[in-house]
């Protein structure tokens, strides 16, 4: 129960700081990746932000044996870079950079975004299902 | 459609999300990354599904919550086709999970822990959509 309240607020933070930084309008998203054209640096300086935040706080975080409510970290300990990760990266490059959505902004869009919405975050999930069904 | 440049708000939504992480990290032990923790329901192990779907409500909630406390709705501008929104949502859906992670757990979570494997991944992702947006927009939309 404890996990499930902390992941929640950890949530709403989350949706919070898309909502602040306006990372869940699309345009912001896509004038970021349009260099050449109208470029809106915005989102680096939340990737700055959330990036060092997070470094501080994961290196205090570390010093402790265990989380709080878990019995331990689970922290993806896979070194090498193979062909599936950077296949995988430049699939979803591609699919970011078409519609100016990745999977936080376009569920955090759901409550208060256009209905369109629906359609991205459906088909997300169907090709997550796919890999599933795939990989088995 | 043009944006304004704003560097404070980015900053300090970018702090609320590394909070987030850290936060997350803290307490469950967990990394937050919204494509990791959204494909972790594609297969449900018995007590791993409350705490990925309260974190999915929460991220949900957060904009609506901000909206009803200011009284006004962000910004959201989307331009895309139906079918646009749908082929793009199928290579996020598919990419993420084949290359282990999104702008959240490669970008943000990763970055942060100094992993190699992100570094490369948001080095990808990053071209790979910068050249999209310069094909479709300079090259076939004009």
């Amino acid at each position: 129960m404890r996990t499930v309240l902390a992941a929640l607020i950890a949530g709403i933070l989350f949706g919070v700081g898309l909502t602040v930084s306006q990372m869940v309008n699309p345009s912001k998203v896509w004038n970021f990746l349009d260099i050449f054209g109208s470029w809106d640096p915005s989102l680096a300086f939340v990737l700055a932000g959330a990036t060092g935040t997070a470094a501080i706080g994961f290196h205090l975080v570390r010093r402790r044996a265990a989380p709080l409510f878990a019995p331990e970290f689970q922290i993806p300990t896979t070194r090498a870079i193979e062909p599936r990760l950077l296949c995988g990266a430049a699939i979803f490059g591609i699919g970011w950079g078409l519609a100016g959505l990745c999977p936080g902004p376009a569920l955090a869009d759901l409550a208060i975004g256009p209905g369109d919405i629906g359609f991205f975050v459906a088909a997300m999930l169907a090709g997550m299902v796919a890999f599933r069904v795939q990989t088995g | 459609m043009e944006t304004t440049f704003a560097p404070l708000p980015a900053l300090a939504g970018g702090i609320l999300i590394g909070l987030s992480a850290v936060l997350l990290l803290f307490a469950t032990g967990r990394i937050a990354g919204i494509s990791g923790i959204v494909g972790g329901l594609m297969k449900p192990a018995t007590n791993d599904i409350g705490w990925r779907v309260a974190f999915v409500v929460g991220l949900i909630a957060g904009p609506w919550i901000v909206s009803a406390l200011t009284g006004h709705a962000p910004t959201i501008t989307m331009t895309s086709s139906t079918g646009v929104l749908v082929a793009a949502g199928v290579l996020v859906g598919y990419g993420t999970r084949l290359g282990g992670g999104c702008t959240s757990g490669h970008g943000v979570c990763g970055l942060a822990r100094l992993s190699p494997r992100s570094l490369a991944a948001t080095g990808v992702f990053l071209a790979a959509a910068m050249a999209t947006v310069f094909v479709s927009r300079h090259l076939i939309g004009g």
